[in-house]
């Protein structure tokens, strides 16, 4: 019988690249850090569900983690919602595709 | 400069004049640059500084020819030198210096009394020409070199001073430059001295290469000094001629070219297009003098090699074609119309004389004549000119006649010259000093014809003058208009040179040679018993039958007959075609036309396609090559080298292009990318830690 | 496995999915919401019940709030006219297919050293904050700093250009 920590590792997998399609395919920049959320969640559930079936649950490492982790996605997020707004205040739109100025 | 003044013999202390013999020329050549920075219409400055310059160079020569004349009375050679060097190449240097001896001071009074007499004559003869400064200008130019030729102990100084001299002859002849004629007379006189020039040129190389000097005489190291002559005479030149000998025939040959003698004659009648005091003064007394006095003055080169009483071959070669000169052109003045023309011949003939005399009896004989011709010549010349003027610019012979009644000073002037000319006996100087050369011709050791032909050429003589005198002055007026006597400032002039016509005879009869004496330092002794020696007498009978013979054949033929202008000359109706070559002056110039002439013609043809063709392809081909090559660069420059790199630039802007497409700006690229790198990445590692 | 860990992965992984893949923003905005709160149930799960209630308060009560802020501050409300996809979006696709391919796996390949199942731990709140002033003290600090620092940042970058413009 195989352990659990496989379904949620699956689970995760799953959940990461979801998030990965949505940042690569949408065109919105919100849409895209919609998807970054998703992918950090997706982290953040592996890291408990190694905390939970793994050696020495008692250290609190693998909880520790994934709070501070939960602590930075959300300064992330906010930093970075803050950009497009000021993007959109700039050029008027939140396609990713027209913020190419930084291009070669 | 190292100036030197010494006396040949110390006896004499070194005087002044000979110091300051060099103002004589230099004076006039100064006044003729200041004439000819005056403007036009500045006549009496440009007389005044001309013919002032003139007299004080008379002045000047005066004192030097009496300083020479007490020097010989003390039996002491007179010959001061001042040389200097005018540029230092190496050990020697050019030389330049001036001669103060005999034959140096007589030339001097000769030319400047003659040239002054002449420069008076002009202020009235160009009067109406409005080119009178200019006139005066290059008479005083003329007048400064002559006696720069005359003083100059260089054969440098010499040479320059002669080409001087050509030049304005040249500027001369040429001065009414409008006329076609007298612009192409211009050109033949002064190309034709040019040729006789090259081979004086060579000649005077030839001496300095010899003798290592230039100076004629300098303390015994000159080149006319027993030192330098002995060098000359012993090396040969081929053609069985010392060097001496060599050397002479090329300086004779420019003096040929100078003094018209037979090949080179050509110009004189032609330079006769110049105004008349211009064919006086040059074409008569003093520069085709030039000639002669050269030959006088280099006669210890020329002697060199000859036995008492003998000849060389130079002396030889000057004596005959002197004499063929002389009767050369006597035959054709007999048959000229003009009367200028007339007058020209008479003095290449004269001139033919005096080479013929410095050839057969030394310097003495030749230069008597020099001096005497250049007086009664000059007389001539200028009468003709007043006739000229009086007859309205006639110089037809056969349109003039009677002028003895219209113009009576002039004949009487004209008449003594042409006597004088004719050399009738003892009251005229042209009879002692052709007498001179008669006997020198007699007694001549190599050949008698010379003498025959100087006695044929006398006989000529007397004809043509008595036909000319006939034409102008006897029978009655044929011109247009009415005759009249010339002002006096040109009638003076006439009177003073018919007085020395006349007198100057008395320095050189047998009986006391002054002149001769002079000219060779010794002492001339008066010995009246000379004019009844039997050689003398001889030779007074031969003259006079030969003038009686020429003026009486001129009398018969012509007499006060005064024929119309169109009617055939007396001597013409007997014998034609004589008549017709001679007056063509026996084809002379129209030889020289279809051989030299064309020749040259030829050969500047040649050249001209030479230069076109050959040297112009030369450069042609030079060029194309230039500019192929400079074609064949800019194609590689522009399509290779700048091709390439531009191709390689466009190549680097194209991958830059390319790689810039990597660096979108676009977010959701970087992002794809880098799950791509994370996945291969975890594959490879995946892979390799498989159990 | 637990019926309730299927119900409850299917949850999460369908709010995901129609976070990615709904037109309008505000319902991709309320799929997160559910994504999040089906996470936390999972946490909840897995005896982590203090990650769980951060979870449900840190993204459900800020971060999704602020996304619909967001949103609305960006007026997400319009739709674009070329469609809300990417012109390349099979591109996309593929490679999270491609993530999810290695993943997997990486999973599947090494199953079989995973212990099988222990104990449930006991996890109080006074532990975890012993642990984070005790042995976590630095990474706290540390996380305090930047949490600063991204207040400030994020004030000043979204700060209306009004004032700077005058």
């Amino acid at each position: 019988m195989e352990s659990p920590l496989a379904g949620y590792l699956l689970v995760a997998a799953l959940l990461f690249a979801i998030g990965l399609a949505g940042a690569l395919v949408r065109r919105n920049a919100i849409l895209v850090l919609i998807g970054i959320e998703l992918m950090l969640n997706a982290a953040n559930l592996n890291l408990i569900a190694f905390w939970r079936y793994g050696p020495h649950p008692e250290a609190l490492t693998g909880m520790m983690f994934a709070i501070f982790s939960i602590a930075v996605a959300a300064a992330e997020a906010a930093v970075g919602l803050g950009l497009v707004i000021s993007i959109y205040r700039h050029a008027n739109t939140t396609e990713l595709d027209k913020m190419n100025r930084m291009k070669g | 400069m190292i100036l030197e003044a010494t006396a040949s013999t110390a006896q004499l202390a070194p005087s002044s004049i000979a110091g300051i013999l060099w103002v004589i020329p230099a004076l006039p050549i100064v006044v003729s640059g200041v004439i000819a920075l005056l403007k036009q219409p500045q006549r009496k400055p440009a007389t005044g500084l001309a013919i002032g310059a003139l007299s004080i160079s008379l002045l000047l020569s005066l004192v030097a020819f009496a300083r020479v004349v007490a020097g010989w009375a003390h039996g002491i050679a007179v010959r001061e030198v001042v040389n200097f060097t005018w540029a230092r190449v190496g050990p020697t240097g050019l030389e330049l210096g001036w001669v103060l001896d005999p034959l140096a001071a007589i030339m001097l009074v000769m030319v400047s009394f003659v040239g002054l007499l002449i420069f008076i004559y002009s202020v009235g003869y160009m009067e109406h020409d409005e080119n009178f400064t200019r006139f005066f200008c290059f008479l005083s130019l003329f007048a400064g070199a002559m006696l720069g030729v005359v003083i100059s102990n260089s054969l440098l100084l010499l040479f320059m001073c002669w080409e001087i001299v050509g030049l304005t002859s040249y500027l001369l002849i040429g001065f009414w430059y409008q006329k076609p004629s007298a612009a192409a007379a211009a050109k033949k006189a002064f190309i034709t001295t040019r040729f006789g020039d090259v081979f004086f040129l060579l000649g005077i190389v030839w001496f300095f290469a010899q003798t290592g000097t230039l100076l004629f005489y300098n303390h015994g190291l000159g080149s006319l000094e027993p030192l330098s002559l002995a060098v000359v005479a012993t090396n040969h030149a081929g053609l069985g001629l010392s060097a001496a000998g060599a050397i002479g025939l090329l300086i004779f040959a420019g003096a040929a070219g100078k003094s018209g003698q037979l090949p080179l004659h050509v110009w004189l009648p032609d330079a006769m297009e110049g105004p008349t005091p211009v064919s006086a003064l040059i074409h008569a007394a003093t520069m085709v003098a030039a000639g002669v006095y050269l030959i006088a003055r280099v006669y210890p080169l020329m002697q060199v090699g000859a036995g008492p009483g003998g000849s060389t071959t130079a002396l030889t070669v000057v004596a005959w074609v002197g004499a063929a000169t002389a009767v050369f052109a006597a035959l054709i003045a007999v048959a000229q119309n003009d009367i200028k023309r007339i007058l020209a011949y008479s003095t290449i003939s004269q001139l033919g004389y005096m080479m013929a005399g410095l050839g057969l009896g030394g310097v003495a004989v030749g230069m008597f004549h020099l001096i005497t011709h250049a007086f009664f010549k000059a007389l001539l010349f200028l009468g003709a000119g007043s006739v000229i003027h009086g007859c309205h610019e006639e110089q037809d012979i056969r349109r003039m006649g009677g002028l003895r009644v219209d113009m009576p000073l002039t004949f009487a002037t004209y008449g003594i010259g042409m006597l004088a000319l004719c050399g009738f006996p003892i009251a005229f100087s042209g009879f002692w000093s052709k007498d001179a050369i008669l006997e020198s011709a007699q007694h001549w050791s190599v050949a008698k014809t010379p003498f025959y032909l100087l006695v044929f050429g006398a006989v000529l003589t007397a004809f043509y003058m008595t036909r000319q005198i006939c034409y102008v002055f006897l029978g009655y007026w044929r011109g247009h208009g009415e005759a009249h006597e010339s002002p006096t400032v040109m009638t003076l002039p006439l009177a003073v040179l018919a007085f020395f016509a006349m007198a100057l005879g008395v320095i050189g009869t047998p009986a006391w040679p002054w002149f001769h004496a002079f000219l060779e330092n010794r002492a001339p002794g008066l010995d009246m018993h000379a004019f009844i020696e039997p050689s003398f007498l001889a030779l007074l009978s031969t003259s006079t039958l030969i003038v009686a013979i020429g003026i009486g054949l001129g009398w018969w033929l012509y007499g006060n007959k005064s024929p119309k202008p169109e009617a055939p000359d007396a001597l013409e109706k007997t014998a034609p075609h004589v008549w017709a070559a001679l007056r063509d002056r026996l084809y002379v110039d129209e030889f020289y036309g279809v051989t030299i002439i064309a020749f040259y013609a030829w050969w500047a043809r040649v050249a001209d396609w030479f230069d076109r063709r050959v040297w112009g392809g030369i450069v042609a081909v030079v060029t194309w090559l230039f500019n192929f090559w400079a074609r064949f660069n800019r194609t590689l420059d522009m399509n290779w080298v700048d091709g390439s790199f531009d191709k390689s630039c466009e190549e680097l802007s194209n991958s830059g292009g390319l790689l810039a497409r990597v660096q979108g700006g676009r977010v959701q690229n970087y992002l794809r990318i880098l799950a791509v790198a994370v996945v291969v990445l975890a594959a490879v590692l995946l892979w390799s830690s498989r159990p | 496995m637990s019926p309730i860990f299927y119900l409850l992965a299917v949850l999460t992984l369908g709010g995901g999915l129609a976070a990615v893949t709904l037109k309008h923003l505000v319902h991709c905005a309320l799929a997160t919401t559910v994504a999040f709160a089906g996470l936390a149930l999972l946490f909840l799960q897995l005896d982590a019940q203090f990650a769980g209630f951060a979870q449900i308060l840190v993204y459900i009560g800020a971060v999704a709030i602020l996304i619909v802020f967001a949103i609305l501050l960006t007026r997400g409300s319009d739709l674009p006219k070329e469609g809300v996809f990417s012109k390349t979006w099979p591109v996309g696709l593929v490679i999270a297919a491609a993530v999810f391919a290695v993943l997997g796996w990486a999973v599947l390949q090494s199953v079989h050293a995973v212990p099988l199942q222990t104990a449930a731990p006991s996890v109080t709140v006074h532990d975890i904050g012993v642990a984070l002033v005790g042995r976590y003290v630095l990474p706290l600090e540390i996380v305090a700093l930047l949490l600063t620092a991204a207040t400030i940042g994020a004030v000043i970058v979204a700060m209306h250009e009004k004032e700077r413009t005058r």
